[in-house]
């Protein structure tokens, strides 16, 4: 391969290089209304509600899986934080440090596939930046994003959840999180497994006109569901009970898991939610996920309950009662 | 003149131990009007204060006849004399027993629950006597007491027999100081006492005319049946069934993790089980513990209460009720703790209701409600001494005197098998046997004990301690303590601590601490170590090699993994010739964790003890699955013979400059392979690798000798149930000149560890 088709440390300096990079790849990409290389801001009109604002920082070894890249990652994973709060995902930024070397076919795909997913998302990516460091100082690409939503007063539920509330998932869990730990693992554990990257606004937008009572969203990234649910628990004060055979897991992410010596519910999704809705929607908000295509294996997985508050319960199939912890750094056995 | 000791003197006389529910007053105002004292006794909660007025003489008769025979039950730990003058006049004219008196400090011991002493056995079956046949009864000398009682004074008042109110002459007996009943707090009779009822699984009464005959008559018939006992609830069946065994096995899900039994007599364990003297003691101890004892071949009773085990877990009748039941009916039931898995054990009749149904045909309850759970304890004896396996009920909470006192400690212990440990003085009260904390039953098994041993002991404690580990739920809970003092001790250095606190050693040790997991100071997973252990200091000297866990968590269920992980250590991959030897080859799993392994997958390291035992227990076919943890460990064990003088493998013990040296199997799992290879007996093999561990850790033992200086040697951690390692480790330790200390009070495995952890706090801190 030629010079050419990789990137430089001159594509960060500023200049001709630069703006060269900046045309050929991104604006032709990404063009809107609002994206001007001239201007160094960007100026948006002002959002009825309020603003939501939100970043995220992406770094994924590799940067191509099955189901998804480190650009489809980008875009969802911020536009996915907003949507959970409730708001509509309007704006992107978009700032990329690229590795001395890296190949510029492979940024062209990355930046195509964050176009096509900020399409899918209905979100503009207004403002960006590139920047280039020395070969072995970069991982190839890592990208930051920040979003701007608009702001739905009102949804969620403002109360927020309380005992007796049902919590679902929109689909199985920690495909996302055993894909990549699996293919870091440099071994064949599971050719069939593809990554639940996906935006999530749909499932939200169904979940909204449901007319549910929804009372609180998440989407389950680092720590997977067992962070999630941990955290409602030690922040209402109310404790959470789930029942093993209701969360929906892949055969291939329980056997990936068994191989590596990770808990499943510790892995990242990232293309699911987790929502709190009153115990009387809960039938109403699961049929409305199903509804659609990514919320076709949502489920019921459990309530908010008084009992044992702060902590997280999984009842299993012979009536134990495992509590399920969030591991404080590597997770190491417990038991000896 | 007049004789100073014809001088009528006034004496107050302050007795602590265990003093209160053991017929100790009683006791004091026979020795008192023997001598004809004058003056009181009552209770308080300090213990028991004597006034004692008379001669000199016939107050030193009667100290001595107290401090000679005390009641059966009574535990005196100090008799002070805090006043000894002139009598003061008037003085008093007769010697009474005078209300309970609430005092601030508190100094009493609680009797643990006790089996139904001979006495009110013979009441039970005599036709004549007005307890003929009574569920309930109890004198001074045993009974209900640690899991009834609430609060102290120890009143009836203060225990769940105060909804019973005593009828006319049971109250003459309760008041009658010279009665064996006299001030007994749970004494009843079928007159005013609680009552039996037998349940559906709906909670409605199938015959409460004859519940004890109704119960025999299902059990007869090969159901299954919740009995509400003194700590919790059992589930019984006829332990002679196959098919009521293999029933009961189905509903609780438990594949091969043996059933304890209740035999009607000694004489009927014998039918099943080989007896020695020792054992005899054990099991007919006022205790009455589940007793290990081996099995006779054939086995008389069902295969299925005890699958592929060379032991039998065995105890006789400890209640009224148990009596009962096995008098006129099977002469040996199955009786195991009623919970699921590893649960706590049922206590409440609604509890049984709630989490029985599909268990239980019917529920024998009463309605005498247990506070406080207590699991029955499991001991084995071991050249002629009791081990202890779970210590609980019958033991708990009798204290174990430290020989110094901490401040007050909240010692929170592991994680499996947890117990906790308090602090009064000198005094340790380790608690009963708690449970696996991953399960939140038990994690609230967990707080309320602490919250129940803190109360009847009237200790608030100023240190809380616990294990390193940070993910442990015990650590979590130590973390969340509000005004107390958190101090965290290592996992194998509180397993030798808890051996030295048994004989109250205070001098530096080498300490082998073998177990299969716990956190080791520097991050990583520890589990074979040979420390130097000097009160809070803990050296780590030597070590088993660090071998990776394929999958974590999941090979520890599954003894293969580590097999796979010793191979690949000491082969650095897999021979197709082994496929014939280990079957677990052809797992889809194991050709992707060799791959795994072969790539040095950054798999969680251990350098457990128990791992090696549970590979080699794989590596020679014996068991790749454990169904209970430490099943392939205990299975390899009763594989091996009893052969002594076997040529040992080889081990490699590898020392690096100021590091810690290495014990490497590598070289024995070759020979092991090898050997297999060559078809020799699997018995044969299990015997030599017993030896080789031995034999390795004398090395090691001898080594760390050389090092420190020290000989004298604690064995603590899990591996150390291993009799066949244990007893054959002491001998040739012994052999060579060095002091060994063992474990006979609290157990060896992770049951220990609060103890250790209370004794750590004896040591002073000279970090500071």
């Amino acid at each position: 391969m030629s010079d050419e088709a990789r990137i430089g440390i001159g594509h960060g300096s500023g200049g001709k290089l630069t703006r060269d990079l900046i045309d050929s790849v991104f604006k032709e990409r990404l063009t809107n209304d609002y994206l001007s290389p001239l201007s160094d801001s960007a100026i948006c009109p002002a959002l009825g509600g309020g603003i939501a604002f939100s970043t995220d920082s992406f770094v994924v070894s590799p940067l191509f899986f099955p189901g998804g890249d480190i650009g489809k990652l980008a875009v969802a994973g911020t536009v996915n934080d907003l949507a959970v709060v409730g708001a509509i995902p309007r704006f992107l930024s978009l700032g990329i440090i690229l590795e001395e070397g890296f190949e510029l076919e492979k940024l062209k795909t990355i930046v195509d596939s964050i176009a096509r997913t900020a399409g899918e998302a209905g979100v503009q990516v207004v403002t960006g930046d590139t920047k280039v460091v020395e070969k072995g100082k970069g991982d190839g690409v890592f990208i930051n994003t920040a979003g701007i939503g608009e702001v739905r007063p009102g949804f969620p539920l403002p109360a927020g959840p309380a005992a007796g509330d049902k919590i679902l998932v929109s689909g199985p869990v920690g495909d996302h999180g055993a894909l990549i730990m699996s293919l870091q693992s440099g071994i064949d554990l599971s050719s069939d497994l593809e990554s639940d990257c996906a935006v999530v606004s749909p499932l939200i937008e169904t979940l909204k006109d449901s007319g549910a009572r929804v009372k609180f969203m998440r989407d389950p990234t680092r720590g997977g569901l067992a962070a999630v649910l941990n955290e409602l628990a030690g922040d209402l004060g109310l404790g959470v009970e789930i029942a093993e055979d209701s969360i929906p897991l892949r055969e291939q992410v329980v056997g990936i898991a068994e191989l590596l010596g990770i808990e499943p519910l510790q892995l990242a999704c990232e293309g699911r939610i987790v929502v709190v809705v009153d115990e009387a929607d809960a039938g109403a908000a699961l049929a409305a996920m199903r509804g659609l295509e990514q919320g076709a294996q949502a489920a019921i997985v459990g309530s908010l309950v008084p009992a044992h508050p702060g902590l997280v319960v999984q009842v299993t199939g012979f009536g134990g009662r495992r509590i399920v912890d969030m591991p404080l750094s590597d997770p190491l056995p417990r038991i000896c | 003149m007049s004789r100073p000791d014809r001088e009528v003197l006034r004496t107050l006389i302050r007795v602590q131990g265990i003093v209160q529910g053991v017929g100790f007053r009683p006791t004091v105002y026979r020795y008192a009007r023997d001598n004809s004292l004058t003056g009181y006794v009552l209770n308080d909660s300090e213990g028991v204060e004597i006034e004692l007025v008379g001669e000199a003489e016939a107050i030193d008769r009667f100290i001595a006849a107290l401090q000679d025979a005390p009641p059966p039950l009574a535990r005196i730990d100090s008799l002070s004399v805090l006043v000894r003058e002139v009598a003061p006049s008037p003085t008093p004219a007769e010697f009474g027993i005078v209300p309970s008196r609430s005092a601030e400090r508190g100094a009493t011991l609680i009797s643990p629950d006790i089996a139904t002493c001979e006495d009110c056995v013979a009441e039970m079956g005599d036709p004549g006597d007005r307890r003929f046949g009574h569920p309930f009864l109890n004198c001074t000398n045993c009974g209900p007491r640690y899991t009834i009682i609430e609060d102290v004074p120890y009143d009836r008042p203060m225990t769940t027999m105060r909804d019973f109110v005593m009828c006319h002459r049971c109250e003459e007996e309760y008041t009658d100081p010279l009665d064996r009943r006299f001030h007994a707090q749970p004494t009843c009779c079928p007159e005013c006492g609680p009552g039996l009822s037998l349940l559906d699984d709906r909670g409605v009464a199938v015959d409460n005319a004859e519940p004890v005959a109704a119960t025999l008559d299902q059990l007869a018939r090969g159901g299954i049946v919740a009995v509400k006992g003194l700590g919790g609830f059992h589930l019984a069946c006829d332990g002679a069934n196959d098919r009521a065994v293999a029933e009961l096995r189905r509903r609780k899900g438990r594949d091969e993790k043996p059933f304890a039994v209740m035999a009607r007599s000694l004489d009927d364990v014998r039918e099943f089980a080989r007896l020695s003297g020792a054992e005899s003691l054990l099991l007919s101890s006022r205790e009455r513990p589940i007793v290990l004892l081996e099995k006779r071949e054939p086995f008389p009773l069902a295969h299925g209460v005890a699958p592929n085990n060379r032991w039998i877990g065995v105890m006789l009748p400890y209640t009224p009720l148990h009596h009962l039941l096995l008098k006129s009916g099977e002469p040996a039931l199955v009786m195991t703790s009623a919970n699921i898995s590893d649960e706590p054990i049922v206590k409440s009749n609604a509890e049984a209701l709630e989490r029985l149904g599909g268990i239980a045909d019917l529920y024998l309850v009463h309605n005498r409600e247990i506070l406080i759970r207590a699991d029955d304890s499991v001991v084995r004896a071991q050249e002629g001494r009791a081990v202890h396996l779970r210590r609980s009920r019958g033991y708990v909470p009798v204290p174990i005197d430290l020989g110094a006192a901490p401040p007050p400690v909240l010692a929170v212990g592991g994680e499996l098998k947890n117990t906790v440990c308090l602090t009064r003085g000198r005094d340790a009260f380790v608690s009963q046997h708690i449970g696996d904390l991953e399960d939140e039953r038990n994690y609230g098994f967990f707080q309320e004990t602490i919250a129940h041993l803190g109360k009847v002991l009237s200790v608030r404690p100023e240190l809380v301690v616990h294990d390193l580990h940070p993910d442990y739920l015990s650590t979590r809970f130590a973390g969340e303590l509000e005004g107390v003092e958190r101090v965290q001790v290592q996992h194998h250095h509180a397993h030798i601590l808890s051996c030295l606190a048994e004989h109250r050693l205070r001098e530096p040790v080498i300490g082998l601490s073998l177990d299969g997991t716990g956190f080791g100071t520097d991050g990583t997973i520890w589990g074979g170590e040979i420390l130097a252990v000097d009160g809070r200091r803990s050296v780590r000297l030597g070590h088993f090699k660090p071998l990776p866990l394929p999958g974590g968590e999941a090979a520890i269920r599954q003894p293969w993994r580590m097999a796979l992980a010793m191979l690949m250590d000491a082969f650095g991959g897999v021979d197709p010739a082994w496929a014939k030897l280990f079957p677990w080859l052809a797992r889809p799993e194991a050709a992707k964790l060799s791959a795994l392994l072969l790539k040095s997958y950054p798999f969680v390291r251990s350098s457990g003890a128990g791992r090696v035992f549970e590979a080699v227990s794989a590596l020679l076919g014996v068991r790749e699955v454990n169904t209970f943890e430490g099943q392939a460990a205990m299975e390899l064990e009763m594989a091996a013979g009893k052969g002594r003088g076997l040529r040992p493998f080889d081990v490699q013990l590898e020392g690096r400059d100021g590091e810690p040296w290495v014990i490497d199997f590598a070289p024995t799992v070759r020979q092991l392979v090898e050997a297999r290879l060559n078809g020799e007996e699997r018995e044969l093999l299990a015997t030599r690798f017993h030896a080789t561990v031995g034999h390795s850790l004398l090395s090691a033992v001898e080594k760390a000798g050389q090092e420190t200086g020290l000989s004298v040697v604690a064995l603590s951690g899990g591996v150390f149930q291993n009799q066949l390692l244990t007893s054959a480790l002491a001998r040739d330790l012994g052999a060579r000149g060095l002091t060994v200390y063992r474990h006979s009070l609290v157990p060896p495995n992770d049951g220990g560890l609060s103890l250790g952890q209370a004794y750590y706090c004896t040591f002073p801190d000279n970090s500071t």
